[in-house]
């Protein structure tokens, strides 16, 4: 019996050990934002501020605010429709199967996995001969079409779930390919939506590589705006903790709110879904 | 199929009424109806819808066939274009481009083979770092994952008390841009000493573990790249550690218990009955945390901040290409990164699809 105390404090001590690991850069992040600014010193990093101060999160938010709204503004539209594109082509590939269909679907999700450096140069060249670039249009359209693999891939895995036999019963009464979908498959479908919106939100918002290379800089999702900032020496490190917080916290607070759902679109990630 | 034809005259109108929008539409964006094509990115996308709106009458006129197959591919048609032009195509033009001499502001299509390979390989300092970092930061990243998330995946199987709560921290970490926790942790490995000390080598001093302080990820190569991986597997273990923690779930606990009665203990089951049972886990995990370390990019551009010693391909494609105008060589990077990510995943996904074929 005191041998399984001990083993249960042993695992324990490590759970929280783990804990704290993982919450180190979040405590440094919140704490030093609240801190008032004669208290901001290196030395005294990991003290706890003895009064709380909003003056870093206030100058952060002066710097980051277009950025935020750009942010908001891209990843809106883009999360939405790529979550009705998705959700039409995984209908189709899960339950229209063709000849064929399934290597259509791999050649589809081949998509997800490439590195994009290595179409970033046809892609820059496209987007501005098309006159698209530099602006959050362009950049919610590149958004949209590389979210398609990941997109088909979740409400494929979901509408696999669904059971063919409720489809068989509306196609007895009349139901047509489309009917069906509008009728039996959108209704159930509210979950599957779920987890691409949250899932494409997330990662359109912390995205940086099209960003930087896609937007002006007045057109700067966050993720480019705060990196511009570590980048900069007139901003204090204090305001920086404030700013990187600033920009993680829709993400944290999506995740904290619609974790599971936000976790069963990264388990799609693995295609077994 | 012209047996199954059926006339109605809803999907005709409303096809007739889809091309004439959508032809109009064209008309109006494509500079035949305004003269400022070259002004607004707005145009482009009401380009786009317009193509999209006239297309639409084709799925439309197929649903008089009563044919799905034939409608199912018209739906999926426009997706099918998108990763074809993309992906596809624009893999095609940058190989076409890596095969060139590209550099400047004009595209030069000059063909010069393997030139800009060769080069890489043969007389580029820079682009030795970003191999041996590649191989320091996905060796570490990969073994530190697997180690740590099943870790956690085995400690969150104990029953403790709070396991929701410590699965959530363990992967919070998940939500946040690469980019700001890069930043965050370039604070916390923050490597000065003596009076200005801080960060994590604060902790180590105020405990007395000198011996742990750190220069971190400015120490001298190739162990500096390797402190990098500390953030990554910061960022990713909590992903291993699910993927874990859904493997262990799908083991019964009939099992578990068959082994109990059959005299086994605690660390037998998991040596003998679990750990063998997790290995398509493992694998599935060493490649998606293989492909995503082949391809790693804005965490180090966050902790590096321009350091060449902490140079990746990745960035070395960005910088040349769009600072160096090296437009044939970055096209050359990009292409040895998909190569690289393209053999450690074409296999899976094969297998992927084969077994979905089965099904």
């Amino acid at each position: 019996m005191t041998r399984k105390i001990i083993s249960r404090t042993i695992y324990y001590l490590i759970a929280i050990i783990a804990a704290a690991f993982y919450l180190m850069p979040i405590y440094l992040m919140l704490l030093t934002g609240l801190k008032p600014f004669n208290e901001i010193d290196l030395k005294t990093m990991w003290a706890l501020p003895t009064s709380l101060h909003f003056a870093n999160f206030i100058a952060a938010y002066k710097q980051l605010a277009p950025n935020l709204g750009n942010s908001f503004i891209m990843v809106i539209p883009e999360s939405i429709l790529s979550a009705l594109l998705g959700s039409l082509n995984g209908y189709l590939l899960a339950k229209w199967r063709f000849k064929h269909s399934n290597l259509i679907f791999t050649l589809i999700l081949f998509g997800m996995f490439i590195p994009y450096q290595s179409i970033l140069i046809p892609l820059v060249k496209f987007m501005e001969a098309i006159h698209l670039y530099g602006d959050l249009p362009g950049l919610v359209f590149v958004h949209i079409i590389y979210g398609i693999p990941i997109t088909t891939l979740i409400f494929r895995n979901y509408y696999a779930g669904i059971s063919t036999e409720i489809l068989e019963a509306g196609r007895i009464d009349g139901g047509s390919l489309l009917g069906l979908y509008r009728y039996i498959i959108f209704p159930l479908s509210p979950p599957g939506f779920a987890v691409v919106i949250i899932w494409q939100f997330t990662q359109a918002w912390n995205e940086f590589l099209f960003a930087v290379i896609l937007t002006n800089q007045s057109n700067w999702p966050v993720t480019v705006a705060l990196n511009n900032l570590a980048g900069s020496q007139l901003v204090q490190w204090n305001v920086l903790m404030a700013a990187c917080l600033l920009a993680a916290l829709p993400t944290l607070l999506v995740y904290i709110f619609l974790g599971r759902y936000f976790l069963r679109g990264l388990m799609a990630g693995s295609l077994k879904g | 199929m012209l047996k199954h034809f059926h006339y109605r005259s809803k999907p005709l109108i409303l096809a007739i009424v889809l091309i004439i929008v959508g032809g109009a539409g064209i008309f109006f964006f494509s500079g035949s109806g305004i003269n400022n094509f070259q002004t607004s990115n707005f145009t482009a996308i009401g380009l786009l819808i317009s193509v999209l709106v006239m297309y639409a009458s084709v799925p439309v006129l197929v649903t008089m066939f009563e044919n799905e197959t034939v409608l199912s591919v018209a739906l999926l048609f426009p997706s099918m274009v998108a990763i074809a032009i993309f992906v596809y195509g624009f893999i095609g033009w940058s190989i076409r481009v890596s095969f060139s001499s590209w550099k400047g502001l004009i595209p030069n299509f000059t063909w010069v083979g393997f030139k800009q390979y060769y080069d890489l390989f043969h007389n580029d300092p820079r682009f030795m770092i970003d191999l041996r970092n590649t191989l320091v930061f996905t060796v570490g990243f990969i073994a530190g994952c697997l180690i740590i998330g099943l870790g956690l995946a085995i400690l969150l199987d104990q029953k403790l008390k709070g396991e929701a709560l410590f699965r959530g921290i363990f992967l919070l970490p998940m939500s946040i841009s690469f980019i700001a926790s890069g930043v965050v942790w370039s604070w916390l490995m923050n490597p000065a000493t003596g009076d200005r000390i801080t960060g994590i080598n604060l902790i180590f001093k105020t405990l007395g573990l000198n011996g742990l302080i750190s220069l971190w990820h400015t120490t001298p190569q190739p162990w500096g790249m390797a402190f990098t991986i500390i953030p990554a597997v910061w960022q990713i273990s909590g992903y291993t550690m699910a993927l874990y923690m859904g493997g262990i779930r799908s083991i019964s606990d009939d099992l578990r218990e068959a082994a109990r009665v059959d005299g086994a203990n605690e660390f037998e089951i998991y040596r003998y009955i679990i750990l063998p049972m997790l290995q398509p886990i493992t694998l599935s995990a060493v490649i998606i945390l293989g492909h995503m370390s082949l391809k790693i990019f804005d965490l180090i551009v966050a902790i590096s901040r321009g350091d060449i010693r902490l140079d990746v391909p990745g960035i070395y494609m960005w910088t040349t290409t769009f600072s160096g105008q090296n437009y044939a060589q970055g096209a050359a990077i990009g292409i040895l990164m998909l190569v690289s990510v393209a053999i450690l995943v074409i296999p899976y996904l094969v297998q992927n699809m084969r077994t979905e074929t089965e099904l």
